[in-house]
């Protein structure tokens, strides 16, 4: 085990301040949490563990797939029926554990779903996820057994029988477990990374000719890796039904597949941690950002290009590149320059988001009876004003930001010498 | 550089969303409602033609004076047509104490939702809410899956075949059922088949078919299939491209097959057919803006008239006004807004609509029942549908009393 | 008998819109690995052009300009576009053509609206050709049918009788060999990327009026498009064209096929009883799931042979 003394004071802080998180919404006027905030850093939890998992797939393996989501929503169905024979049968089990029966369902339908795809690699391998995807959720439709129909398959998680103690009732003790699941799942997955499997996924991904010769079969090693990754989604998917109570089709519909892509991959695919950060953003853009314009998934899909066309390696990536700096003792260096393309880049924000909010608004707001407001000034989206000002703002913007950045870019370039010279850059 | 734009825009999707989180408890006495509905992705025209509807209907109620000295205030929150993001809309409301969340469209999260009220309310009975339901229509809502906090505005499902299997005419003998592969489309081919047998055993059913949601792109086979089979009319549950292309596909194959449908009068509907569907299509309806004149009811229709003029489509769901006036006087007649006492009100309530129709939110099941239209696609009536010169005529209108059909349901009450 | 003939052709036309709308596709995939996600957009994009067009110089003219515009936009977007991200592998590109196709989907809800427009067939086709067995054939259809035909023609022709037609197709081969031969690659993958595209926008003004033109178009063509190009094989277009009339005939048949696995099982003497677990799988009948067995071909195909029908290379 590689985890040394100071990486886990890492893990020390992130499980403290998962558990403080909550109160720094708490409505200290009315005296109760704010269930809303609780419900949504649930989900962030529910996706770190999902997109987690498919980067076991993606990030470890290099199998992209589009229907991860079969994997967590087939979990989830499982889990609910199995709660639902545990209230009816009245038997005495921990409701702790019952996100495990998602984690086996998972694992089962993994290794079906692993038997058909892992045989091929790469874009055959993303095309048989796709078809299995859209398959899975024709099927939650069609088929009421299992599925229970469009209504989906509903349980109730206040079934009294606890480890602890807890009824599971308000939305925090909810999130508390999903807590707790959540460090587990991260510290097995991280664990599962410096096993023998995980080594040779990493090594099939990078060069898998060069791994058949060692003497592994790539195959298999796609489909253990496959199989593990569908156990934690599975876990995933019973926690969302413990969070919401309810498991419907969309839970295996291609659009959750995709937010676990979108999380892993804005986050950064290379290292482990970051689908974590990827999931904070993506579920504050989908839920939050959304509460303030419709256009959210414009904001996301142009947040996703940009990120693929200029920084491929996603948050993480682009936090790692200043490690060479930090190891010198320069990065202190950076903070000016940082402010020198920070200001540009905050105007052409400013002008593209104006510019959006103003189509946006012309089409779709306008009869909805809101007004066009900035800052409190009413802007009238019908004159030309605000529309050239919005031009002007992100065109002046754009190339104020491009002569800055290449002042930043030399300052950059000059302190990565230096560090190479100084401190070896590995 | 573009890699700092990236940082920049993320940081600002941070910083956007905290600020929103933290925009919760609001001050002022209104009475809120939450409204959820897909306002985003591909079911976003939903959620907004019902967006700008209720809007219309909450200034004017305001107008008269809202409830109790307090107006209503309608907030949206999208439903991204995901039942998780509903439930978090839920949230929201109680958070902000709202006595009502408001919700239109998806039997799917319709029934996450009256779970999720319903524990709500039995975990917190200091902060209740009421579920108003206005256009999810599985019948199980308000038969198996019942409940004292969930209140049904439109008609479900069973009711609604029962108008249409009512609007068949006499000589029509051979009917085809077409409906799409899921709990809805299933339920409406059962009830088409219960209804027929009992209210017109002389009609034959030559066909019954349900085709995958939202997958068919070429409906001609099925239109070949259809007029193999000898059908005079075709009954169909299907809503979106699911009908309109079925209907495009029917009418260019130059069949005489009349449709009863009960959602192309749905926006878009009426550009996809277009005006060769002239007198071949039939819908069923809470509302039409032709009905108004027929009527002669000139109050009524300079009410629909200003909100035509100043949107693109029909004003389907000028019902919306009866749930409004409904919830104005069960608030007045409890004379507070605590969501037990108004429920209390609200059931058993009867009034007419603003076309002077009777109506009645039934006490045993919550659903409410109203006069329904069957509006015919046709030629020469005052108010044609999105430009297309043709528009619902009102050929035949149910009266609420024909639709009163047995429940099963067996709600449990709260205390008073 | 009826019923096939009309199946017949019904089924071809299908197929026809599904290779206009494929061939671009394969093309794209072929030559450069990228699965184009933009691509069921590009066809969106052809539509709204066409319909915008055709109110201000008519139908006609929008046919020609339509897909001019569309291929300028994907010439747009390779060279400012892909060719950044090019190096990143064929994921980040696929990803990249991801993220467009979100963007433009929001984009196309901002300028024209959320409902569908009304984007007609043109009065001079607007009407019944011939009659089959009673059902008439609309002319419209025959159109497309023409169109399509004439799209295949000219490619053949282009790949087959031009220099540069002759480079591509060496370039869905052997592109290494290709560029150590000197050939400008870069200007050819733009030339292929935009003609692609432009062919997805002529598909898209065809079948724009044929069904209906709103944003949500290429959410619901985009994964058939996909399971064709993949279905029929990489680097052959012969494939492409054989996998888009099999899966249009595939699914129009389907519609007419009353028998389910029950029905199979009862021939064997094996029946089916109504309270069996697998009851409600086993008695599906196959015009319920005849749009789904494109995307079970697709698992079946790969699962065998991962090269497609007719592809020469490996994906």
């Amino acid at each position: 085990m590689n985890i040394t003394q100071e990486r886990r004071w890492y893990w020390m802080v992130a499980l403290a301040i998962a558990i403080a998180l909550p109160w720094c919404f708490y409505n200290f006027a009315a005296g109760k949490q704010s269930g809303f905030s609780v419900t949504l850093l649930s989900e962030i939890g529910l996706l770190i563990i999902f997109a987690l998992s498919f980067n076991m797939q993606f990030g470890q393996a290099g199998l992209l797939s589009f229907g991860h989501a079969i994997l967590f929503g087939l979990g989830g169905y499982c889990t609910a029926h199995a709660l639902n024979a545990v209230k009816a049968a009245d038997l005495w089990f921990p409701i702790e554990l019952i996100p495990l029966a998602g984690g086996l369902g998972g694992l089962g339908f993994g290794l079906i779903f692993g038997y058909l795809s892992t045989k091929q690699r790469a874009t055959a391998f993303a095309m048989i996820t796709m078809g299995l995807g859209e398959l899975v959720t024709a099927a939650a439709l069609m088929f009421i057994g299992f599925f229970g129909g469009e209504g989906g398959v509903s349980t109730d998680r206040v079934i009294g029988s606890s480890l602890i103690g807890m009824d599971y009732a308000s939305p925090i003790q909810v999130y508390y477990l999903i807590v707790a699941w959540g460090f587990i799942c991260i510290y097995l997955m991280r664990l599962q990374t410096q096993t023998p499997l995980g080594r040779m996924a990493n090594a099939q991904r990078d060069n898998f000719e060069r791994t058949q010769f060692v003497g592994y079969d790539p195959k298999l090693i796609r489909f253990y890796q496959f199989v593990l990754s569908g156990f934690f989604a599975g876990i995933a998917g019973g926690l969302f039904v413990m969070l919401h109570e309810i498991v419907t089709f969309d839970a295996v519909a291609a659009q959750k597949s995709a937010s676990a892509l979108l999380a892993s991959y804005i986050g950064g695919v290379g290292g482990f941690f970051g689908p974590i950060v990827g999931a904070i953003v993506v579920v504050l853009m989908q839920s939050g950002v959304s509460l303030l314009s419709s256009a959210w998934l414009l904001y996301l899909g142009t947040l996703f290009v940009m990120m693929v066309m200029f920084a491929p390696g996603g948050i993480t990536g682009l936090l790692t590149m200043h490690k060479p700096i930090a190891r010198i003792g320069r990065l202190g260096d950076l903070v000016v320059p940082y402010l020198r393309i920070l200001v540009p880049a905050a105007v052409s924000l400013a002008g593209f988001v104006l510019l959006v909010e103003l189509a946006s608004f012309t089409t779709i707001g306008a009869s909805q009876g809101k007004e066009f407001k900035v800052i409190g000034f009413a802007l009238d989206a019908g004159s030309p004003v605000p529309w050239i000002c919005g031009a002007a703002i992100l065109i002046i913007g754009g190339f104020w930001l491009k002569r800055a950045s290449r002042g930043f870019a030399s300052t950059w370039n000059a302190l990565m010498e230096q560090a190479k010279r100084e401190g070896g850059v590995r | 550089m573009g890699i700092k734009l990236r940082a920049v825009l993320a940081a600002f999707g941070m910083a956007a969303a905290v600020t929103a989180m933290s925009v919760q408890a609001q001050t002022k006495p209104t009475i809120k409602l939450i409204y959820t509905d897909p306002l985003s992705g591909p079911f976003a025209q939903v959620g907004d033609a019902n967006l700008k509807q209720w809007q219309y209907v909450i200034s004017y109620i305001n107008a008269t004076g809202g409830a109790l000295g307090r107006k209503f205030e309608l907030i949206p929150f999208d439903s991204k047509t995901q039942p998780a993001e509903a439930l978090l809309a839920l949230k929201a409301a109680t958070d902000q104490n709202a006595p009502f969340l408001v919700h239109c469209s998806g039997s799917n999260i319709a029934a996450a939702l009256i779970e999720a009220v319903d524990k709500h309310n039995a975990r917190n009975p200091e902060n209740r809410i009421l579920y108003i339901n206005c256009g999810a229509v599985a019948t199980e809502l308000t038969n198996e899956k019942c409940s004292f906090w969930h209140f049904r505005f439109d008609i479900n499902v069973a009711q609604k075949v029962e108008v249409m299997v009512r609007a068949l005419p006499k000589d029509i003998k051979k009917v085809y059922l077409l409906n799409q592969d899921y709990l809805f489309g299933q339920s409406v081919q059962r009830d088409a088949k219960i209804f027929l047998q009992k209210l017109r055993p002389d009609i034959q059913i030559v066909g019954d078919e349900l085709i995958p949601l939202g997958k068919v792109k070429d409906f001609s086979p099925y239109v070949t299939k259809i007029k193999a089979a000898g059908a005079q009319a075709l009954i169909s549950g299907n809503w979106g491209p699911d009908i309109n292309l079925l209907v495009k596909a029917g009418i260019e194959s130059g069949s005489d097959l009349r449709y009863y449908t009960m959602y192309t009068h749905l926006a878009g509907g009426p550009t996809a057919m277009g005006p060769a569907a002239d007198g071949k299509v039939l819908s069923v309806m809470p509302f039409t803006e032709n009905l108004a004149p027929q009527l002669k009811n000139e109050t009524a229709e300079r009410f629909t008239k200003t909100f035509r003029d100043a949107n693109k489509f029909e004003f389907t769901s000028a019902t919306f006004r009866t749930i409004l006036e409904y919830l104005q006087a069960a608030i007045t007649k409890a004379n507070s807004v605590d969501p037990v006492k108004i429920a209390y009100a609200l059931e058993g309530l009867s009034q007419k609509d603003f076309l002077g129709y009777d109506t009645v939110m039934r006490k045993d099941d919550h659903q409410f029942i109203s006069e329904y239209i069957v509006g015919n696609f046709a030629k020469g009536v005052k108010y044609d549908a999105e430009g297309t010169g043709l528009g619902w005529r009102p050929d035949t209108v149910i009266l609420a009393k024909d639709l009163m059909q047995p429940t099963t349901c067996k709600m449990k009450r709260p205390a008073k | 008998m009826e019923v096939f003939f009309v199946s017949l052709l019904n089924g071809l036309v299908y197929g026809m819109l599904l290779f206009m709308l494929a061939s671009g596709l394969t093309l794209i995939f072929s030559m450069m690995g990228v699965l184009n996600f933009a691509h069921a957009s590009a066809y969106m994009l052809g539509a709204y052009f066409a319909y915008t067009l055709s109110l201000y110089v008519g139908f006609w003219w929008a046919l020609l300009f339509a897909p001019v515009l569309c291929g300028l936009f994907g010439a747009g977007i390779e060279m400012y576009g892909l060719r950044r991200v090019h190096k990143n592998g064929h994921v980040a590109e696929l990803l990249f053509t991801f993220g467009l196709a979100l963007i433009i989907e929001k984009c196309v809800q901002m300028t024209w609206g959320l409902l569908p427009v009304p984007y007609r067939i043109p009065p001079t086709l607007d009407f019944a050709l011939f009659d089959i067995y009673g059902t008439q054939f609309h002319a419209y259809r025959v159109f497309m049918l023409v169109i399509s035909a004439a799209m295949f023609a000219a490619i053949w022709l282009a790949l087959t009788r031009t220099r540069v037609g002759l480079i591509i197709q060496a370039s869905l081969t052997h592109p290494e060999m290709v560029r150590s031969l000197g050939h400008d690659v870069p200007k050819v993958f733009t030339l292929v990327f935009a003609s692609g595209t432009a062919l997805a926008g002529l598909a898209g003004v065809i079948g724009g009026n044929y069904h209906t033109t709103d944003p949500a178009m290429a959410f619901t063509m985009g994964p058939i498009v996909f399971v064709v190009v993949v279905f029929g094989g990489l680097g052959s277009l012969l494939g492409c064209f054989i996998a888009s009339l099999l899966m249009g005939l595939l699914q129009t048949f389907a519609v007419v096929l009353d028998y389910s696995t029950a029905d199979l099982l009862k021939q064997f003497g094996m029946v089916v009883s109504s309270t069996h677990p697998m009851a409600e799988l086993l008695n599906v009948p196959i015009p319920r799931i005849g749009a789904l067995l494109p995307y079970i071909l697709l698992v079946l195909i790969l699962f065998f042979r991962p090269r497609g029908l007719m592809g020469t290379r490996d994906t």
